[in-house]
């Protein structure tokens, strides 16, 4: 049952992270914080698919979690949701065309031998 | 460093910042106010709105949306790492306040992750890939 939500919760928080931040890389910077321009910020982006589509894929992660939560430590929860840094690492450099150097893949491993370290 | 470079990294900074303690604290009275088992789909709306549950959803709502607001400017494979910090702060909560046990392993692979995102986060820009546009109006 653990790794059945482990796995919803990993590929719906990659897949609903990836989408974010096409959505956001197409809204563009945001820069004025005050009330009212982040209130049309948010009226432009409640239309944005990318966006609704991370929406979605948030409350399954999020469903699973809550679940998640009733079956095991928080400890334990959290951290091994960390395996989500090593595909969205791979899927920021396939998919969102970032810079990913040989730094970045590294510490992705090393962030996967720590989940494992952890959930072991 | 350029002032643009510097005025984005100190953006950055408070934005991580707010998702960081977002998260952590949002996590946290979510765990707290969770009830021991969730039987049916109905239990787990029922459950939001319980003090604490529901507290910890606010949260989690503003968690999603400073990250939003941080992914707007920022790579994704930046943001990773400049928030894994929440690791070690959930870490610490959950023996201080949730009074969970915390093992040796778990702790050496706590630290194991942090080396991780460190490593990925040192001397990266926050942006790599396409400048942003701004919005249109």
């Amino acid at each position: 049952m653990k790794l059945l939500l482990l796995a919803i919760i990993v590929v719906s928080t990659a897949a609903g992270e990836v989408l974010a931040a096409m959505g956001m890389r197409r809204h563009g910077e945001i820069r004025d914080f005050r009330f009212g321009a982040l209130g049309r910020a948010a009226a432009v982006l409640a239309r944005n698919r990318f966006v609704i589509g991370y929406v979605a894929a948030m409350a399954a992660s999020f469903f699973a979690f809550m679940r998640l939560l009733t079956v095991s430590n928080l400890s334990y929860a959290v951290p091994v949701t960390a395996i989500t840094y090593a595909l969205e690492t791979a899927m920021a450099k396939y998919v969102l065309k970032e810079h990913v150097n040989w730094l970045r893949w590294t510490g992705a491993g090393l962030v996967i031998c720590g989940v494992a370290l952890v959930s072991l | 460093m350029s002032s643009e470079a510097a005025r984005l990294r100190l953006k950055t900074w408070i934005c991580a910042t707010v998702v960081v303690l977002t998260n952590v604290f949002g996590n946290f009275c979510l765990k707290r106010g969770m009830p021991a088992d969730l039987p049916t789909p109905l239990s787990y709306i029922a459950a939001i709105f319980q003090p604490w549950a529901a507290l910890g959803v606010v949260l989690l709502i503003a968690w999603m949306l400073s990250r939003m607001t941080l992914l707007s400017w920022a790579d994704l494979s930046y943001v990773l790492p400049v928030t894994a910090i929440g690791y070690v702060l959930v870490a610490l909560e959950s023996k201080l306040f949730l009074h969970e046990e915390i093992t040796l392993k778990r702790w050496a692979g706590i630290v194991l992750i942090m080396a991780g995102v460190a490593l990925v986060g040192a001397g990266t820009a926050v942006q790599t890939a396409h400048p942003r546009q701004e919005p249109a109006r």
